[in-house]
């Protein structure tokens, strides 16, 4: 932990008026798995959002690989490193499979090489170059936003529930990617609501509620107790 | 057979051009979601650039094309998109589409300026004219081939670039989603930027094709580029091949008509109706065809969340501001001189059709392009029904042009957002062309619509129907508002705030379509059946209804206010170009100019100062201050310490400058407090202390410095504080969990959850 990749400092953040960050702290260290608990309305996603560049903190700093970077753009913060998978499926769902890799391109890699490594590590999506990606299974499409993490080598990989509205046997299936992802030394912050699923592949966790990092720790710390104390309120 | 592939020939060129035009529509479409009406002006802008380039200043040919197309054109889109569009994101379609209204009046009013119609120019030539090739023995001019070519060229290169080429994947990512192609590493604004670019080209390429055809004038280009809004629609807006499909069909079928039309056995009326507009209203037909031939538009689940939200109105505000507004129109008449009295009236005529917009667009969310079409239906069934006028006829007159309105949205009704908007832009273009121009409607260009005979009251001086326009306006506005307190009324924005939700709670959307549709169309039968003057069908033309549109939302067309603040602009635009001849330019470009910020301030100006009032009302010795101010000046005048003029400017000032600021000033920090008051200080003292009445010689000049005061100073003042770091508040959903509250914390929290308004 002495020199972290990412570092947030005091973040307050807010839509409008109306604050959702009170000051939080986080810093993950480099080939670090983080996971990000807390209960709905938490704050997470916007924690995502902040650290990703798509909101701009109201004060406080985001200081990427030792470099403060607070108020870059999101696209700049991708081409540098930065890959994020948004909340829901991170596809465009009315381009081919195809089209959505030549998006992924602006990470500086070559179509050609992320194609291959995409159909290397998922041969379902080489059948399926050329098909619409909303037309595909959840799964499938998510397979397709976990692509972009594992064919660009990114600095840090933010992962926002990445389990919604999938099978249990998915989820875990793609949890076992992005394992592999975090074992060639991406650093991961992932967000996921069901705390269980993550625990298992995390480092650290932190527990995030009413806008505030309630408790982290190594994430064999994190007991039932905290969790079920934090969601529920007690 | 000859002359049939002659025509078509002559066809296929005309819908080559449309190709073009329809392909740079779609274009900035799909990329981001503006239907962006003022393509064709854009067009018509590049033809007459290259025309100086070309034929003004005889530069060749290809510098000429190279200057406004490869340079000009980008550079012209660039700046649309980062100045005007951009802004745009999040706002309503209603919103979206003024604004393009607005670019297409402002780059109108441009070409009117730079090159006014009635100077005397060199010709348009064709590319190579004189030059022809003959194949099969029919003679096909170079300028024609080329068109062929540029067409093709276009289909050819955006297939390639929006299906091979990174940019043009992009440019499809953003309409998907604009965050992940951001998280992708790609630059949306540069996208859109190009998009727009890629589109102002198109529009060139075609104004420029079709000015060698068709010469240049202004009004022609931009309308025969709006036929192909057609094609573009029977491309769904979105595909290419069929796009390019339509505009072949609409340019055969306007050259065909054009081959029978001159046949003697081809019909010069139909059951006694003329149909010389015919060969006009094709592509509005084609177009109106193809949009009922759509697929119902489907209901999109998920929150729609609208930056422009207006509050309920309360019946003591709106009654108060009923009366106000006629107690000072009888007041003010009786100073004005004829010509501006009618120049009001005229304002009111707007006002009245902005506010029939009102529950259409304003509560129900949906577009209407055609609010004076319904308003020259009302002008022609008040002097043709019987009655001269009476109260009755009045009464039929609202009810049979409700039930007009009513009929022509049955077929549209399944449409939604810009698919309504254009449907109604066509029924609009049909009724000018088809119906206005037929000798059973607008005899010999004028008809006299009478004068309302009301028992008692005696109307036949302008101040008259001054006075009795502004009495209609209350009146309407106060149903207006008793419809949106109203059981409909609740309905109406429901259908604007999530159609999903209103059909899931069991409501018709086709009922509340329709009740909207016809109220709308009786409020804005009165504006035409209340004239009581010569009208000439130009005043009802389809061109007419886009600036009443613009303006009312300009105005906030979601409250009565706004309907009031968008027709009297509308009106005291003229007035400006009447008094000050020098501003006459200026007037041509200023609701343009105006609607373009709408992407700042979606719900207009009128909400935007009510909210500044709204924010003193609570506020006891604010109100008492800003009341004591307004005494003082008036005693000043009393006493003959300043003139009439200065109480005026002074008294506008002091209501519409300084108090809306007072809020402002006292939240903000000392300096900052400071500033602002010395700012509005200064202001006040330059409008009371001139002496308007001998130094500025004429009326429209002292409320253009009026206008210009306010600007500088009010709106100075509020620059200043408004930016002011905010102090720091809890947000409501954690007060009083985690933190103590205030009770200033509370009120805030309150207003920020719309539970006090």
């Amino acid at each position: 932990m002495t020199n972290p990749i990412l570092e947030l400092r005091n973040i307050r953040a807010s839509y409008g008026s109306i604050e959702v960050l009170h000051g939080v702290n986080l810093s993950i260290g480099r080939g670090e798995v983080v996971a990000l608990l807390g209960p709905n309305g938490a704050g997470k996603s916007t924690m995502i959002k902040v650290v990703s560049g798509l909101l701009r903190p109201t004060s406080g700093q985001l200081i990427v690989g030792g470099r403060d970077v607070t108020g870059a753009a999101a696209n700049a913060l991708a081409r540098a490193g930065l890959c994020t998978i948004p909340e829901g499926r991170g596809i465009f769902p009315n381009l081919t499979v195809r089209e959505n890799l030549l998006m992924a391109t602006y990470s500086g890699h070559k179509l050609s090489d992320i194609e291959e490594r995409t159909y290397a590590r998922f041969p379902r999506l080489s059948e399926r170059r050329t098909q619409l990606a909303g037309t595909m299974s959840g799964g499938e499409q998510q397979m397709l936003s976990l692509a972009r993490a594992l064919a660009t080598n990114p600095v840090i990989l933010l992962l926002d529930e990445l389990s919604m509205g999938l099978a249990p046997l998915i989820v875990a299936e793609l949890y076992q990617q992005v394992a592999a992802i975090a074992a060639e030394g991406v650093s991961v912050l992932v967000v996921e609501q069901f705390a269980r699923t993550v625990l298992g592949v995390a480092d650290q966790a932190v527990l995030l509620a009413h806008g505030k990092v309630q408790v982290s720790g190594k994430a064999s710390d994190i007991g039932e107790d905290v969790l079920a104390g934090a969601y529920l309120g007690s | 057979m000859q002359e049939l592939l002659t025509f078509t020939i002559i066809g296929l060129s005309t819908g080559a051009i449309y190709a073009v035009v329809a392909s740079g529509l779609v274009v900035t479409y799909t990329t981001s979601g503006i239907f962006n009406l003022a393509h064709g002006a854009t067009g018509m802008l590049a033809a007459f650039t290259y025309w100086q380039l070309r034929f003004d200043w005889n530069l060749p040919a290809p510098v000429a094309l190279f200057i406004t197309l490869f340079i000009l054109c980008p550079l012209f889109g660039i700046l649309t998109e980062r100045f005007v569009m951009r802004g745009l994101q999040g706002t309503s379609e209603v919103v979206k589409l003024s604004v393009t209204v607005a670019l297409f009046a402002f780059m109108i009013g441009i070409a009117n300026w730079i090159w006014p119609s009635d100077s005397s120019r060199e010709a348009f030539l064709k590319f190579y004219e004189g030059n022809k090739v003959s194949i099969f023995g029919i003679n096909i001019s170079w300028h024609k081939l080329i068109t062929f070519g540029c067409a093709i060229l276009v289909a050819i290169v955006l297939r390639l670039l929006l299906f091979r080429t990174r940019m043009g994947v992009a440019m499809r990512a953003v309409v998907d989603d604009r965050a992940l192609t951001e998280l992708n590493g790609g630059r949306p604004d540069r996208v859109a930027m190009f998009a727009w670019s890629l589109s102002a080209m198109l529009a060139g390429l075609a104004g420029i094709l079709l000015a060698g055809e068709q010469q240049l004038n202004i009004e022609p280009l931009v309308l025969l580029v709006i036929n192909a809004y057609a094609a573009a629609i029977i491309g769904r807006l979105k595909n290419l091949p069929m796009t390019f499909a339509g505009a072949a069909v609409l340019g055969l079928l306007d050259a065909y008509y054009l081959q029978f039309s001159d046949k003697s056995w081809f019909p010069q009326s139909v059951m006694g109706f003329g149909i010389s507009g015919m060969r006009a209203s094709i592509p509005t037909i084609v177009l109106f065809i193809a949009l009922l031939a759509r697929p119902q538009s489907r209901l999109r689940a998920g929150v729609v969340r609208i930056r422009e939200q207006n509050k309920v109105p309360a019946w003591s505000t709106s009654v108060l501001g009923a009366v106000s507004l006629i107690t000072i129109v009888v007041a003010i008449s009786g100073m004005l001189t004829r010509s501006n009295t009618l120049l009001l009236l005229n304002g009111f005529t707007f006002a009245i059709v902005a506010l029939s917009l009102v529950p259409l667009t304003g509560y129900a969310g949906q577009m209407s392009l055609a609010p004076l079409t319904f308003a020259g239906l009302g002008a022609i069934a008040m002097s043709k029904l019987p009655g001269d006028g009476n109260l009755l006829t009045l009464i039929a007159v609202v009810v049979i042009v409700a039930l007009i309105g009513a009929l022509v949205a049955l077929p549209a009704i399944r449409l939604s957002g810009i698919y309504l908007a254009l449907s109604t832009a066509a029924f609009a273009v049909l009724v000018t062309k088809l119906v206005f121009n037929q000798k059973q409607t607008f005899m010999s260009g004028n008809i006299a619509v009478p004068v309302l005979d009301i028992p008692f009251v005696e109307i036949n001086s302008p101040r008259g129907r001054l006075i009795l326009a502004s009495v209609a306006f209350s009146l309407l506005g106060l149903g207006v508002v008793a419809i949106r307190r109203s059981r409909l009324g609740r309905r109406l924005i429901a259908l604007k705030d999530s159609p999903v939700a209103a059909a899931t709670l069991g409501m018709s959307l086709t009922r509340t379509k329709l009740a909207a549709f016809s109220i709308s169309a009786g409020i804005a039968a009165c504006a035409g059946a209340l004239a009581g003057d010569k009208v000439s069908p130009q005043q009802y033309d389809f061109t007419q209804s886009l600036p009443v549109v613009l303006l009312a939302v300009v105005g906030g067309v979601g409250t009565v206010g706004g309907a009031l603040f968008g027709g009297l602009m509308l009106g005291g635009n003229s007035v400006l170009a009447t008094v000050v001849p020098t501003l006459k330019n200026v007037t041509k470009i200023l609701p343009g100019t105006i609607g373009v910020t709408l992407g700042r301030n979606p719900t207009g100006a009128a909400s935007q100062i009510a909210d500044s009032f709204r924010s003193l009302a609570n506020r006891w010795n604010l109100l008492a201050f800003a009341a004591a101010g307004g005494i003082v000046i008036w005693v000043l005048d009393a006493q003959y310490v300043i003139s009439h003029w200065a109480f005026f400017i002074g008294g506008v000032f002091w209501i519409l400058a300084v108090t809306p600021n007072l809020v402002g000033i006292m939240q903000t920090t000392t300096t900052r407090r400071m500033i602002a008051s010395i700012y509005l200080g200064i202001g006040l003292v330059v409008a009371i202390s001139v002496d308007w009445d001998n130094a500025v010689d004429s009326t429209g000049k002292r409320l253009i410095a009026l206008i210009l005061l306010i600007a500088l100073f009010g709106v100075g003042a509020q620059r200043v504080t408004e930016n002011a770091p905010r102090i720091h508040r809890s947000s409501p959903d954690v007060i009083g969990l985690t933190t103590d509250f205030t009770d200033e914390e509370l009120d805030h929290a309150e207003r920020e959850l719309g539970v006090v308004l």
